[in-house]
């Protein structure tokens, strides 16, 4: 069960974007920037305040990558493994990350919820390839050494 | 309005919505997993692709019709794209066709035998999927789904529920209620209608056969059963007779040589309900009750309102349904000792329905702490009872029901089709049983497939206003109507599935618009051959209240919240 403050929160972002099926999609990008994911029960909850069944928002938000029902850690590392990131090497990137925090193609965030690691498709930065993000920030260039020199600084950070 | 050119063949068309029904109406056979004239369009399995005469290919389901186009429809290029995507569907798809329980009646098992797909070129790379057995009605299994999205359409366009949804993307996609639930911890209600459009064994009914073989092969078991009206005019077809043609005497005689002790019609229990249930209105009507009267006999629809408009869970009846009056009555009937001669007694009841298996487990439909219904088996599935047993069933000779409760009215009859409950409740309520008081009530506006039907009947000095409802999705409209003032009922009955019983969940696949047509037909032509057609004149209703059974009709015949 979550806290009343999740719903209060909620019922907010439901009143900014109209109690209405077309803001289903902003709706969860709201709750999801708020807490780092989109807890099951919001994801209910939003359905059933602008109309929806549980099963049209849940076949929505499956459908998009970007949603996830699982806590994401506080910093989480993009890894672009685009076309141009991939083939400038951006795989041992992302293996020195997993090997690094104990992390798997099946397991994308450590125990002590600071990291979460997935990939993405293109993050439009081809130039700069290898290219990773931390949060809202931009990594160009990456190697496996630098990978972890960051994860070094963020775990100074705490 | 216009002609187009079908293969060589000019065809006129008037207002039909897409080009798929122009040419089927043309006598073409055009393959089709995902289109269902009573569903929106959906485009998603492209079997029905047609080629123009500029070579451009297009899903004539969803196309347009527009004079003076030039189509094929069974060109090689066409028939090497249609056995393609068969044999992609079949890639990602289980492969244990022999002991499927669909096999036979799978949509796509006959795609890939006619289409000549001997071979998948592909290996099958999709995880195995659990199967989810939580529902006492319905068997989901993932590993069958052709994403054809049948299901997930008929659940919230037809049963206005949605509780089946497309989940994730490419090749995770997959069919499943939201968070991947299992059927029982969602709204579902068991109606079968997901199972009746499924195209293959991925939604299935839970089958009872194995526990009725095991109960017929027990010496100390006595094996009753009963009949519910929609199963005799959806069996005949199965054996290669008349679609909706009344069977009702070789079922029995199928019955009886199956090994069951006893067989009865649940028309003796719709005639108990009759009484019951006129009884509630009227007292409803005189004393004050909640109104609008929802009626019970559909399980289906009764989860519908709990779960949906709980504020009017007390609208409904609190009679039982036929199946758990019959099942009530039989196990108290041989709670006597006298009676029971030292057998035990297994009731099995023979419906068209999936949702009364699920009624049948509900906490209500149990008497004095015991089950009383303790297996039902739908008309698919006697069906295949009957040719296990190597019943020649075209051949039987019709045998008639057992006593002592073997005798039921017309008006039971009835009820396996929508707005037969309200005849049966009008013919009750009437004073004369003459041809042309029936015959009024027939025409006042109840019979017909429409899914809303609305008529004003003179009672006693009072008009009493009846809905007449099939479909959960019409049933939430007029459930909203109702709860917000727009409408006023005194009484409102309600089918779950389209057209009532007889298109029932638990009814053999498929069917198509002759089968509804012919399946009515059927009961109301039964109704018409039955001597007695009120409920109230049916000459075991004054037994069952004044006989044994004196003193214990609330017991038996209602639900006790």
């Amino acid at each position: 069960m979550l806290d009343k403050s999740y719903y209060d929160k909620t019922d907010e972002i439901i009143e900014h974007y109209g109690r209405k099926a077309s803001s289903l999609i902003p709706i969860m990008q709201d709750i999801q920037a708020e807490y780092r994911y989109l807890p099951g029960e919001l994801l209910t909850y939003v359905a059933k305040e602008i109309g929806i069944t549980e099963t049209k928002a849940y076949s929505v938000a499956t459908f998009y990558e970007n949603f996830s029902f699982e806590a994401k850690g506080k910093y989480v590392i993009k890894v672009c493994d685009g076309t141009a990131c991939h083939v400038r090497k951006s795989t041992p990137v992302l293996e020195a990350l997993w090997k690094e925090l104990g992390l798997s193609k099946k397991k994308h965030t450590t125990d002590d919820m600071l990291f979460t690691v997935e990939t993405v498709s293109c993050l439009g930065a081809c130039g700069l390839a290898p290219t990773m993000m931390v949060n809202e920030d931009v990594y160009p260039a990456m190697t496996p050494e630098k990978a972890l020199a960051v994860i070094e600084e963020l775990r100074g950070k705490g | 309005m216009g002609y187009m050119t079908i293969n060589g063949k000019k065809v006129e068309f008037t207002d039909e919505k897409n080009v798929l029904s122009i040419i089927r109406k043309a006598g073409i056979d055009i393959p089709t997993l995902c289109y269902h004239s009573e569903l929106s369009t959906f485009g998603a399995c492209r079997l029905c692709t047609v080629e123009d005469d500029r070579g451009r290919l297009f899903a004539s389901c969803s196309e347009e019709p527009r004079d003076g186009m030039v189509i094929y429809t069974h060109t090689e290029r066409l028939r090497k794209h249609r056995k393609l995507i068969v044999e992609l569907l079949l890639a990602a798809h289980c492969r244990d066709c022999t002991t499927c329980v669909k096999s036979g009646e799978c949509k796509l098992q006959e795609l890939a035998h006619s289409m000549g797909v001997l071979k998948v070129r592909y290996d099958n790379y999709n995880e195995i999927r659990p199967v989810d057995y939580s529902s006492p009605a319905i068997v989901r299994d993932p590993n069958k789904c052709i994403l054809c999205g049948n299901c997930v359409r008929v659940c919230s366009e037809l049963q206005g529920l949605g509780v089946l949804g497309f989940a994730n993307r490419g090749t995770e996609a997959t069919v499943t209620p939201a968070f991947e639930k299992k059927l029982s911890a969602t709204d579902c209600v068991s109606c079968g209608q997901c199972r009746v459009f499924c195209p293959t064994g991925a939604l299935t009914i839970r089958t009872h056969m194995d526990e009725v073989w095991e109960a017929l092969g027990d010496k100390n078991t006595r094996v009753v059963a009963q009949i519910a009206p929609a199963v005799r005019v959806a069996v005949g077809d199965a054996f290669g007779m008349k679609n909706g043609e009344n069977v009702m005497g070789k079922i029995v005689a199928s019955l009886h040589a199956m090994g069951f002790d006893e067989v009865y019609d649940t028309t003796y229990t719709a005639d108990l309900t009759i009484m019951e249930e006129s009884a509630e209105f009227l007292d409803r009507v005189k004393n004050g009750g909640k109104l609008p009267l929802l009626t019970s006999c559909c399980p289906a629809w009764v989860k519908f309102v709990g779960d949906q408009f709980p504020d009017m869970k007390e609208n409904v009846s609190t009679c039982r349904s036929p199946q758990q009056m019959f099942s009530a009555v039989l196990k108290e009937w041989y709670r006597d000792p006298e009676h029971a001669e030292g057998k035990k007694t297994f009731v099995v009841s023979i419906m068209p329905c999936t949702a009364k298996k699920m009624e049948a487990v509900r906490e209500d439909s149990y008497t004095k702490g015991e089950k009383d219904t303790d297996a039902v088996i739908t008309t698919t599935e006697l069906i295949r009872m009957i040719k296990n047993a190597g019943i020649a069933f075209d051949k039987i000779e019709s045998e008639s029901c057992d006593m002592p409760f073997g005798i039921g009215s017309g008006a039971g009859v009835i009820f396996g089709v929508t707005g037969g409950v309200t005849e049966a409740v009008l013919r009750r309520l009437a004073d004369g049983h003459d041809t042309a008081t029936l015959d009024a009530i027939a025409k006042c506006g109840i019979r017909g497939e429409e899914g809303i039907k609305e008529t004003v009947v003179p009672y006693n000095g009072m008009d009493v206003k009846i809905c007449v409802v099939s479909g959960l999705a019409n049933a939430r409209k007029v459930m909203e109507q109702v709860q917000n003032g727009e409408k006023e009922y005194h009484l409102i009955e309600v089918m779950a599935c389209r057209r009532g019983c007889i298109m029932g969940g638990g009814q053999p696949i498929p069917a198509g618009p002759r089968h509804k047509a012919a399946r009515a037909a059927g009961l109301y032509s039964a109704d018409g051959a039955m001597v007695i057609k009120k409920s109230d004149e049916n000459p075991l209703m004054d037994v069952f209240y004044n006989g044994y059974f004196k003193g214990k009709a609330h017991e038996l015949l209602h639900n006790h919240r």
